[in-house]
């Protein structure tokens, strides 16, 4: 049978250039036709230490990671020894002959003679791309495309390189069945979570974003500064995590859709800021890219341990959503999505996604941008009564927005209780009017809650629930189980909060076993659900060793 | 024409004979002598005492939490550059909790007017240690004594070169008008320290303490002079100087943006045919 769905780990150290190399082949591999999905591990350091770039590829959609290596690309000694064991029968070590490595299952490379120690990641293109069945050219384009503005005589050095490699490989007898070709590629981008979401809010009209770095959120920030000149918007890097949400809001107020990415540590930083944004019922939205804490954690990895403290995060009470994207593709609609309930229902609003989905590069179907506009802002451009009130009290609980400076009438916002004006009060039966005005929003965010996605077998005897990045494990894991005595179902929360149990209860009390699965240790959607609902799962699948959920993962732990 | 009574009249919260209503006059004056209407301006606060002071006036306010009104005001200017932004809060909240901002809002020059009222204590959480309590201060929080030296804000901004720093007093209405409005019209960020009593928990830096102190400089003074501004800004204790201690022409952090130069980003249309392009890049 032809192999026809293969998974290629390319390992060194950081500074060799092996995020490129594994950009380089994502990128000619969907160019190509197939599909990919990209899993990145790496320490937290500039130089040195051990760093990983997976690709899964196939003829067929991919969306899950693998654990088992078909090709393993070692860029040093130490990824052969601590990868050895993950080689597929049948799998391949692509060695340099530097490193010594013994020749079985193994083709060891001469680098140094195909091209100097810098270039080394282009030999590794050259050859992994003739393993893999690749075209010179379309490969070549590839690196062009990557090289090719910045510097001529570089890019003719690299197309030289890859060349000879090219040339030196398919002068090798190696026991590696190439990809089958895909008959028609469809045209698809490559692009990883972050990017989608940094895309997905420029599509809405994001025009403000203010951040302060922290992995794995900083790439949302930087792909927004990229673009700022051409799609109009300010991205400021703040002083720390305080100020970017303070920021975030005042441009809010000002009459921006603002953004804030983050992650764990810094959203600690900005939870009072959370809280003002409820109360002065200012839109923003908030992106928690998790990764493994408590505190700095395992900075680099991945985890989906901060669910419960985004949904209770900033003192006091106010409505909330929370999103959680399960693919690339989820990350740029709900992004938009998230936004728009932000504007619509005027609060904080937040964006659960983690460094595994962060970084996944995948092969996307491009997005239908010629049917989109931006998110409606909600702001009026007249009072519709006199005077202007902002925080008039309303059925839905939302108040008509006027903007400063923009009209002559005047908008007085803040975090202290107030009356329909926005002042100050310390009138105790205004305080309860207020209450249950901001708490009647949430019946409105409510009627807009993205429902959980079921896939797989109706009145299932195995129902997998899962959330966030951990989705397309979850679908994979769910087909290999399914068989002719076992009918496997999944459902998936793209929204996290606010739960709606008629969503979801029943499919649980048909389900014979329901399984919750996902990245941290407590279970914590599966508390949610309980104490929402009542409904007890009666068994969970966790990770929280600081890699992604995977297929084989889910399949061991319901084993045991 | 602007009059003092567009910006309204409210009964307020404040100690009879504190400093803050004083400075709330001239606070109104330097608006209506710079012809702003109160449509036109945002005030944005923190929490303390001060941090109440827009709600006293009839105009834009964001109040929002305590150390944070530099960055809300930073964020709502980048926004909307056409709006006039004040920031009014007092000592504690610009000083203590929002240090940090303060020293980012220098290094901006953001064009925002960050009126400080500086009365040297904590009055709404009634008399503890602010950043700029005398050493050796008792409080019923410091029995012994404020164990830290104080935070000299004039001094700080002009070794940062903040391109407008000036002191005013309460007690000196007219001349703090005068130095408000010319605050409100430099084009940057500008800093008015103001010290004013508290009369409830500050039993030494009184009325009458900062009445015999305080002098204005001299007319000849040059503030665009660092070196002589940095002595200047040092100077505490038997005189302390009052009037624009510093000022330069540094360009202004919104200048910086190119897309600010055409103008507010509130109403800016979303250009899909340049996403279309910048997605192109992913194929």
């Amino acid at each position: 049978m032809e192999k026809t769905d293969v998974t290629l780990l390319i390992g060194g150290e950081a500074g060799q250039g092996l995020v490129t190399l594994g950009q380089l082949l994502a990128k000619s591999l969907v160019h190509a036709g197939y599909s990919i999905l990209v899993t990145q591990s790496y320490q937290s350091r500039i130089r040195g230490g051990h760093n990983t770039f997976a690709i899964r590829v196939s003829t067929e959609a991919v969306v899950a990671p693998r654990e088992s290596v078909d090709l393993l690309i070692a860029m040093n000694a130490e990824t052969v020894t601590l990868h050895k064991a993950e080689v597929a029968d049948g799998g391949l070590i692509v060695a340099d002959e530097a490193h010594g490595t013994e020749t079985d299952g193994c083709l060891v490379v001469p680098y140094q003679q195909l091209g100097e120690t810098r270039f080394a990641n282009v030999v590794a293109l050259g050859v992994v791309s003739v393993l893999l069945g690749l075209d010179q050219p379309l490969v070549a384009r590839s690196l062009d495309d990557f090289f090719g503005k910045k510097d001529h005589e570089m890019a003719e050095k690299n197309r030289q390189i890859l060349t000879t490699a090219f040339d030196w490989c398919d002068q090798q007898t190696v026991a590696f069945e190439k990809l089958p070709p895909v008959a028609k590629p469809i045209q698809r981008m490559v692009m990883n979570g972050n990017e989608a979401i940094a895309m997905g809010a420029l599509s809405a009209g994001v025009k403000f974003c203010s951040f302060y770095p922290m992995t794995p959120a900083t790439s949302i920030a930087l792909n927004l500064a990229a673009q700022a000149g051409r799609m109009g918007l300010v991205v400021e890097q703040a002083e720390d995590e305080i100020a970017a949400i303070n920021m975030a809001i005042g441009a809010s107020f000002a009459g921006v859709p603002s953004i804030v990415p983050t992650s764990g540590g810094g959203f600690a930083l900005m939870t009072e800021g959370v809280s003002l944004a409820g109360m002065s019922e200012t839109p923003v939205l908030i992106v928690v890219a998790q990764r493994p804490g408590p505190a700095t954690g395992l900075p680099t990895r991945t985890e989906q341990a901060d669910l419960e403290f985004v949904l209770h995060s900033g003192h006091g009470e106010f409505p909330r959503a929370i999103f959680s994207p399960g693919t690339v593709e989820e990350c740029f609609w709900l992004a938009r999505k998230s936004l728009e309930v932000a504007a619509k229902f005027q609060g904080p609003v937040f964006l659960l996604t983690d460094q595994f989905l962060a970084d996944s590069s995948r092969a996307v179907t491009p997005f239908d941008i010629d049917n989109l506009e931006p998110i409606d802002p909600g702001i009026e451009t007249d009072a519709s009564s006199l005077p202007y009130s902002r925080y008039a009290i309303t059925p839905s609980g939302v108040s008509p927005r006027l903007l400063p400076g923009m009209t002559k009438h005047l908008v007085v916002a803040g975090g202290d209780e107030h009356p329909v004006d926005g002042h100050l009060t310390e009138d105790l039966s205004i305080r309860e009017v207020m209450v249950e005005k901001r708490m009647r929003k949430e019946q409105g965010i409510i009627a807009e809650v993205v429902p959980p996605e079921a896939q797989g077998d109706e009145r299932p005897d195995l129902l997998l629930v899962t959330w966030g990045s951990s989705k397309g494990s979850v679908l994979e894991a769910a087909d290999q189980l399914r068989n002719e005595t076992t009918r496997v179902g999944t459902l998936h929360f793209s929204q996290v909060w606010p739960l709606v149990p008629d969503h979801f209860l029943q499919r649980f009390q048909d389900a014979g076993k329901v399984v919750c699965v996902e990245g941290n240790a407590f279970g914590q959607l599966a508390r949610l659900i309980r104490r929402e609902t009542g409904f007890a799962v009666h068994s969970r699948v966790l990770r929280y060793d600081g890699l992604p959920i995977t297929p084989e993962y889910i399949i061991r732990e319901l084993g045991d | 024409m602007v009059t003092i009574e567009d910006y309204g009249k409210y009964e307020t919260a404040w100690c009879p004979g504190c400093g803050n209503f004083s400075i709330l006059d001239a606070v109104k004056r330097g608006l209506v002598t710079s012809e702003l209407e109160p449509h036109q301006v945002l005030f944005v606060s923190g929490i303390g005492q001060a941090a109440k002071a827009p709600h006293y006036l009839n105009t834009n306010v964001f109040n929002g939490l305590h150390g944070r009104a530099l960055p809300v005001a930073s964020g709502a200017k980048l926004a909307n550059p056409n709006l006039k932004v004040i920031v009014e809060s007092g000592d504690g909240c610009n000083y203590g909790e929002g240090g940090n901002h303060f020293l980012a809002a220098i290094r901006r020059n953001i064009d925002l007017t960050l009126i400080v009222h500086d009365n040297q204590i904590y009055g709404l959480t009634k008399g503890q240690a602010s950043p700029t309590s005398e050493e050796g201060l008792i409080t019923k929080a410091q029995p012994e004594g404020v164990a830290s030296a104080p935070f000299n804000p004039i001094a700080v901004a002009v070794a940062m070169q903040a391109s407008f720093v000036a002191r005013g007093f309460s007690g000196m209405i007219d001349h703090l008008a005068g130095l408000l409005k010319e605050a409100m019209a430099h084009e940057g960020f500008a800093l008015i320290d103001v010290l004013q009593p508290c009369v409830s928990f500050n039993k030494v830096n009184t009325f009458a303490w900062y009445k015999k102190r305080c002098y204005t400089l001299p007319d000849e003074y040059d503030p665009t002079d660092w070196r002589s501004a940095m002595q200047t800004a040092m100077e505490w204790g038997d005189k302390i100087p009052l009037g624009i201690i510093y000022r330069n022409q540094r360009t202004t952090f919104e200048k910086r943006f190119s897309v600010l130069q055409q103008g507010p980003l509130i109403g800016r249309d979303t250009d899909f045919g340049e996403l279309k392009k910048i997605l192109e890049k992913f194929a």
